[in-house]
């Protein structure tokens, strides 16, 4: 249901974000059976700075849930998802890109939290209302530091 | 079609890392205070729970070092609070010139028993909490100002209250007048909230004797409540978790004493039926 809606209002509105520089605004994404194929930003992601967002408990977060020995140097990561070691060997880009901006059109019901989306959730705290947890640019580089995880 | 392929990709992958490397609960798993009281800290789940088995108390997820905090009256920092309110207890206060011992001649062990099935219906047929009766004696038969409702002085309070249950074994009410209230609970439980659009149930349901990063995550039951935290170094009541847990998830929370929160405290207490009251606990 979801998947459906989300498709349509992507191709709705795809159209209007095909021009260069302007990064894809959330909601506008165009997922493809849960995969998003096009860059969001038409930036190639940093993967070092991937890797910054990717512990940061403020931004991406990601150790709270899933574990990854590249990142020795941050002592607790948590087990509610799969280890990310080898992610890159078991998803490819446009896979990759479509988990991080909203897993729940790949994973169905997942507690995976969506970090590009900014709306479909109720009573945010008033500064996260209609702000996704991550910009475009951090979503890419995000994809670029998994993509070196094989 | 595609979806359920990634699904069961990751669902093995998961589990393949729940066989290697799960968290354990902490080393201890019996719970003996002072030496001559011991508290079960699991219990058979209660009828209405559908996806759980066993209950079980915060403690079992906690250190040893934490475990050992509440395992001696001496060592448990809540008995600073419970000081307190002993204190608070014979203190006159408000227009009536009374203190609650004016009232409750034999000292605080009346209420033996009472925590252990609140939140409960009053005799209008309302939903009411420990936190509200105290403050019903202090307006209405001392004439003095209610305590906030998670503040210093009413945390310590229902602490004293609470440890007067502590080894009773949970029993709230969930039927009859309850029964709405409890409905209204649980649909709190499983609604996911905030930015980050969790639900209690993602947490405390699904992913318990889990780790989320540096914490073990439990059932979130409050059979333990209120609670001594290390962490702020006072006692914490119910709905100031919940407060907390929401916040976290980046959702607006409920009023502290807001009916939101009181249907929610009728239904997670319910979840720990069948649980012994643990109060004054410690968790991190
Ligand atoms: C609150 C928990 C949580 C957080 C935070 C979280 N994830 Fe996940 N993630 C999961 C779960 C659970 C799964 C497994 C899918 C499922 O069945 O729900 C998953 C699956 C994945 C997968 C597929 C893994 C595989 O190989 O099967 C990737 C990739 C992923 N997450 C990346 C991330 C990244 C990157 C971040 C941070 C930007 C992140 N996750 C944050 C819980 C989380
Ligand atoms: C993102 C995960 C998460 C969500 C969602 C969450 N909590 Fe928690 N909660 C925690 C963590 C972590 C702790 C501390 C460790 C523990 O006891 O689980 C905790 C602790 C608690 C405790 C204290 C348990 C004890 O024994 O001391 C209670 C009660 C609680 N949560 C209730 C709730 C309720 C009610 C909700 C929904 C409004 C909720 N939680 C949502 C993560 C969560």
């Amino acid at each position: 249901m979801r998947v459906l809606i989300a498709t349509a209002v992507a191709s709705v509105l795809g159209s209007t974000v095909a021009f260069a520089g302007a990064a894809v605004a959330p909601g506008e994404v165009k997922f493809d059976n849960g995969t998003v194929a096009a860059s969001l930003t038409g930036v190639a992601g940093d993967a070092a700075e991937g890797r910054v967002v990717f512990a940061n408990r403020k931004l991406g977060n990601c150790l709270a849930c899933h574990t990854n020995t590249q990142i020795p140097e941050e002592s607790f990561h948590g087990q509610v998802g799969p280890t990310l070691d080898g992610a890159a060997g078991r998803w490819n880009e446009a896979e990759l890109r479509g988990i991080v901006s909203n897993s729940k059109m790949t994973f169905e019901g997942t507690i995976m939290p969506a970090f590009y989306v900014q709306s479909g959730y109720f009573r945010p705290i008033e500064k996260f209302d209609g702000v996704s947890i991550l910009t475009a640019q951090q979503v890419e580089d995000v994809v670029a530091y998994l993509m070196t995880l094989k | 079609m595609g979806m359920n392929l990634f699904k069961t990709t990751a669902a093995i992958a998961g589990l393949a890392l729940m066989g290697t490397g799960m968290a354990t609960a902490g080393e201890e798993s019996a719970l003996t205070i002072n030496g001559d009281l011991t508290i079960p800290t699991s219990a058979s789940a209660p009828a209405h729970l559908e996806n759980i088995d066993m209950v079980t108390s915060g403690w079992i997820y906690r250190t040893k070092e934490t475990q050992a905090l509440q395992m001696d009256d001496f060592d448990n920092p809540s008995f600073v609070f419970v000081d307190v309110a002993l204190d608070l207890w014979d203190k006159v206060d408000g227009s009536e010139g009374k203190a609650c011992s004016s009232c409750h001649e034999n000292g605080p062990e009346e209420f033996a028993g009472l925590t252990a099935s609140m939140p409960r219906i009053n005799a209008e047929g309302q939903l009411e909490t420990t936190t509200e009766l105290v403050n019903e004696c202090r307006t209405e038969r001392m004439g003095a100002e209610p305590w906030k409702y998670s503040k210093g002085k009413m945390a310590a309070m229902t602490s004293l209250i609470g440890l007067q249950s502590r080894g009773s074994v949970v029993n709230v009410a969930i039927d009859g007048a309850a029964a709405p209230y409890w409905e209204k609970g649980k649909e709190l439980y499983y609604t996911r909230v905030g930015q980050l659009d969790m639900s209690c149930s993602n947490c405390h349901e699904d992913n318990y004797d889990v780790m989320i990063r540096a914490d073990h995550l439990s059932q979130g039951q409050i059979n333990g409540f209120p609670t001594y935290r290390l962490k702020n170094a006072k006692m914490n009541t119910t709905h100031a978790r919940f407060k907390g847990c929401m916040k976290n998830i980046r959702a607006k929370p409920f009023g502290q004493g807001s009916d939101e929160f009181k249907a929610l405290e009728l239904y997670v207490a319910s979840r720990g039926n069948g649980l012994t009251v643990e109060t004054p606990s410690v968790r991190n």
